[in-house]
C-alpha cells in the first residue's frame, strides 16, 4: 500500500517536471532587509519623497509606520507633506483623470504592489528590485524612458537623479551613461531599502504573523503530546 | 448521589421527555459502534467538519467588515477590494481571520479530495452506502459552487476574470446560452450586480444547503454504519447484546483519536497561515492583489488549484461535434467529469469492496486514474501548448475510462477472499 502510494507520487511528479514552463526575464534577487529598521525607515523616506506624488498607498495609514520604529512626531515631521493627521492614509492630491491624461494610464496604488508582482520568475520584491534598477533612456518613448523588466512602461524613471542615466548598448546590455548622485552600489542599496519598505507595506502584519506563528506551533506541539497520550491511554485496551 | 447531581439528572430527564438529548448522544456518539480498524485515511471526514466550522465562523466575522461593492472609492479602488485590505490592516486580528478563511478554502478541498480517495480505496460508496456517497457528492458540488462564488468577493483581477470565464461557459449552451449567462451575471459584464448576488449565494444560500447536506450525509452514515479498510460489514458479527464484535463506541475512542488528527491538521494549516499564507501563489494568487479591471485581461487566466483538473478536461476538448462548437462539448466534458462520480456505486461490480482484496486490475486502474487526475490538475494552472493539450487529452481519456470501463474490469479482476473479521 505505501509502496503503491510512493510509486504514484513519483509517477505524477516525474512527467510534471518535463511539462514545467521556463521563466521569463531573469530577475535579480532582492536582499532581505525586512528585519532592518534603518533600511525600512530609509525606504519609507524614499517612498514618500519619490513615489507618493503620483502613486497613492491608500490602504496604508501614516501612523502604521510605528511598526518600523518611528514615533508619531517623527512621522509628522519627516514624512507627512500633504495631510496633518497621522491616522490618515497615504493618499495623493493628483486627480486620476489628470494622471491618465499625463501618463496614458493612472499610476496604480502601491499598497500591495509587492504582493501583486510575485511570479515563477521571483518574488514581488525581486521584481521591484530589478524593475527599479533597469530603466534606460529611450527617445522613442513619450516619457523618454524604457525598462528591461517592464517593456514600454508608461512611468518615467522617477529615481534618475539618484541612479543617473543608463543607455542600452549594442549588446542589449545597459551601461551607465551619466552618473547620478549615488554610486551604483549605493543606488542598489537604496533601491533595496525602498523595496524592503514596499514589501513591508504590502503586508504590515507580516512580522507579527511570523512571530505569532512560532507560539501557535509550540502550543499545538504541546497539545499534540497531550492528545496523543490521551488517545494511547484510551486505546490500550483495544486489540 | 449528591443533591446537585440529582437536580442535574432531573433537568436532563425533563429535557429527554421533550427532546432526544440522551438518546441522540447515544445513537450518534457513545453507542455508535465504529469499526476498530480505522486507519490514516479515516481522519479526513472529521477534518472536513472542522474546516466547515472554521469557514462558517471566520466567514461570519469577515462579513462584518467586508463590503460587496464594485464601485470605486475616492482613491479609484473598488470598495470591495479596499474593504479586504481594510480587514488585513485596520481590523484587529483581521489578517488572521482572513488567512484562516482563505487557507481553509484550499484545506477544504485537500481533505475532501482525500476523503473521496478513501472511498475509492476501500469501496465506501458500495451497497448499502450509496446514499452516503450521493449526499457526499452533492456536498462536493455545493463546495465547488461555494468556492467559486467566494472567489469573486475579493474583487481582484483573478476573481473578476475567473468569474467572467466560468459564467461565459454557460453561453456555449445552444439557443438559451447567451441569455442564460446574462441572467446569471445580472449585467452584460461581471459587475456590481454579479458581485452582490455572488455574495448572497456565498454567505447564505450555499452554506445553508451545505449544512443540510452534511447532516444528511451523517444521518445516512449512522443509519448503515461505517465501512472500514477491510470493506467488510462489522454488523455481521455481533455479541449477545447486539453490539458488533469489531465495533467500538465512537465516543470516546474515535473522539480522542480524531483530536490527535485535528491537532496535526491544525499544525499543517498553521504553517500555511503564519508562514506562507499565499500558499506559493496557489491559495492566494498574486494577480488577485490587483483590483478588478474590466479593460485589462491578464495574460494567463487559471482557476484556483482545486478546479484545475476539471478546467483541463474542458480545454482538452478541442473538436466541434454534431454542429455544436468545441466550447460547448468542453463544458459538457467538464460537467460529466464531476457528475460521473455519482454513478460510482453502480459502476463497481467487484465482489469485494476494499483494495486490500481487489486484484491487480483495479489497483492499476486506480493508479492510472490518480496520475491522470494529478496531471490534469497541474496542466490546468499552466498556459496551454500543443504538447500540454495532447497530454491533457490522454489524461482525460484515462479519467473517463476509469469510470466507463469499471463495470467490465472490476468483474474481470482476480480478487482475494475477504476475511470474516476485521484485520486491524
Amino acid at each position: 500500500m505505501k509502496k503503491l502510494l510512493l510509486a504514484l507520487l513519483a509517477l505524477i511528479l516525474v512527467p510534471l517536471t518535463v511539462l514545467a514552463s521556463e521563466g521569463e526575464f531573469h530577475l535579480d534577487h532582492a536582499p532581505d532587509k525586512s528585519a532592518d529598521p534603518a533600511a525600512l525607515q530609509n525606504g519609507a523616506k524614499l517612498f514618500v519623497n519619490y513615489c507618493l506624488n503620483c502613486h497613492s498607498a491608500s490602504y496604508m495609514r501614516y501612523n502604521r509606520l510605528r511598526d518600523i520604529g518611528l514615533s508619531d512626531q517623527q512621522i509628522k515631521d519627516n514624512l507627512m507633506f500633504t495631510v496633518d493627521k497621522v491616522g490618515e492614509p497615504m493618499t495623493i492630491a493628483m486627480r486620476r483623470a489628470d494622471a491618465k491624461q499625463w501618463f496614458g494610464v493612472a499610476p496604480p496604488d502601491l499598497s500591495v504592489v509587492a504582493r501583486s508582482r510575485t511570479s515563477e520568475a521571483g518574488s514581488g520584491a525581486d521584481w521591484l528590485y530589478s524593475y527599479l534598477r533597469n530603466f534606460y533612456r529611450d527617445d522613442s518613448r513619450p516619457s523618454g524612458w524604457n525598462n528591461l523588466v517592464f517593456a514600454n512602461v508608461a512611468m518615467p524613471h522617477a529615481l534618475w537623479q539618484l541612479q543617473g542615466e543608463q543607455v542600452m548598448g549594442e549588446d542589449h546590455k545597459l551601461r551607465l551613461d551619466k552618473p547620478g548622485r549615488l554610486a551604483p552600489a549605493e543606488y542598489d542599496a537604496a533601491v533595496a531599502d525602498l523595496v524592503a519598505y514596499l514589501q513591508y507595506m504590502g503586508e504590515p502584519s507580516a512580522r507579527t504573523r511570523k512571530q505569532l506563528g512560532i507560539y501557535v506551533l509550540l502550543f499545538l506541539a504541546v497539545f499534540f503530546v497531550l492528545a496523543y497520550a490521551l488517545k494511547r491511554e484510551f486505546w490500550k485496551d483495544i486489540h | 448521589m449528591s443533591a446537585m447531581t440529582a437536580k442535574l439528572q432531573g433537568l436532563l430527564d425533563w429535557v429527554d421527555e421533550r427532546f432526544p438529548a440522551t438518546s441522540g448522544w447515544k445513537a450518534h456518539l457513545s453507542e455508535y459502534y465504529a469499526p476498530k480498524n480505522f486507519n490514516f485515511w479515516y481522519f479526513f471526514g472529521s477534518l472536513a467538519l472542522v474546516v466547515l466550522v472554521n469557514q462558517i465562523l471566520t466567514g461570519i466575522l469577515l462579513t462584518m467588515h467586508y463590503k460587496p461593492d464594485a464601485t470605486l472609492n475616492g482613491s479609484g479602488v473598488p470598495v470591495a477590494f479596499a474593504s479586504v485590505e481594510y480587514i488585513m490592516r485596520d481590523v484587529p486580528w483581521g489578517w488572521l481571520i482572513r488567512y484562516m478563511h482563505s487557507t481553509g478554502a484550499s484545506a477544504f478541498f485537500v481533505v475532501v479530495y482525500l476523503h473521496m480517495f478513501r472511498g475509492l480505496l476501500y469501496g465506501s460508496h458500495r451497497k448499502p452506502r450509496e446514499l452516503i456517497w450521493i449526499f457526499g457528492m452533492l456536498i462536493f458540488l455545493m463546495l465547488m459552487a461555494e468556492a467559486f462564488f467566494g472567489y469573486l468577493l475579493p474583487w481582484g483581477q483573478m476573481s473578476f476574470w475567473g468569474a467572467q470565464v466560468i459564467v461565459n461557459m454557460f453561453s456555449a449552451i445552444p439557443l438559451i446560452g447567451p441569455d442564460l449567462s446574462l441572467w446569471l451575471r445580472g449585467d452584460f459584464v461581471v459587475g456590481d450586480a454579479t458581485l452582490n448576488r455572488f455574495f448572497a449565494f456565498h454567505v447564505i444560500a450555499v452554506p445553508l444547503v451545505l449544512v443540510g447536506l452534511v447532516a444528511a450525509h451523517l444521518i445516512a452514515l449512522h443509519e448503515v454504519g461505517s465501512n472500514n479498510p477491510d470493506g467488510i460489514e462489522i454488523k455481521k458479527n455481533k455479541d449477545a447484546k447486539g453490539i458488533p464484535l469489531d465495533g467500538i463506541p465512537f465516543h470516546p475512542y474515535y473522539t480522542v483519536k480524531d483530536i490527535v488528527g485535528v491537532v496535526v491538521f491544525l499544525m499543517v494549516c498553521s504553517v500555511v497561515i503564519f508562514f506562507m499564507p499565499e500558499g506559493g501563489g496557489y491559495f492566494l494568487e498574486s494577480n488577485n492583489f490587483i483590483p478588478a479591471n474590466p479593460f485589462q485581461t491578464p495574460a494567463h487566466i487559471a482557476p484556483v488549484w482545486y478546479f484545475t483538473p476539471y478546467y483541463s478536461v474542458l480545454r482538452s476538448i478541442t473538436y466541434p461535434l454534431f454542429g455544436l462548437e468545441a466550447k460547448f462539448w468542453g463544458v459538457v466534458g467538464m460537467g460529466a467529469a464531476v457528475v460521473i462520480f455519482f454513478l460510482l456505486p453502480w459502476l463497481d461490480r467487484s465482489p469485494v469492496k476494499s483494495i486490500r482484496y481487489k486484484g491487480p486490475v483495479y489497483k492499476t486502474a486506480l493508479a492510472l486514474f490518480v496520475i491522470a487526475f494529478g496531471t490534469l490538475g497541474y496542466l490546468g494552472v499552466l498556459p496551454p501548448t500543443p504538447v500540454r493539450t495532447l497530454v491533457g487529452q490522454i489524461c482525460s481519456v484515462v479519467y473517463f475510462a476509469f469510470f466507463i470501463l469499471m463495470p467490465i474490469y472490476s468483474k474481470l479482476d482476480k480478487c482475494k477472499q475477504e476475511p470474516e473479521r476485521v484485520t486491524g
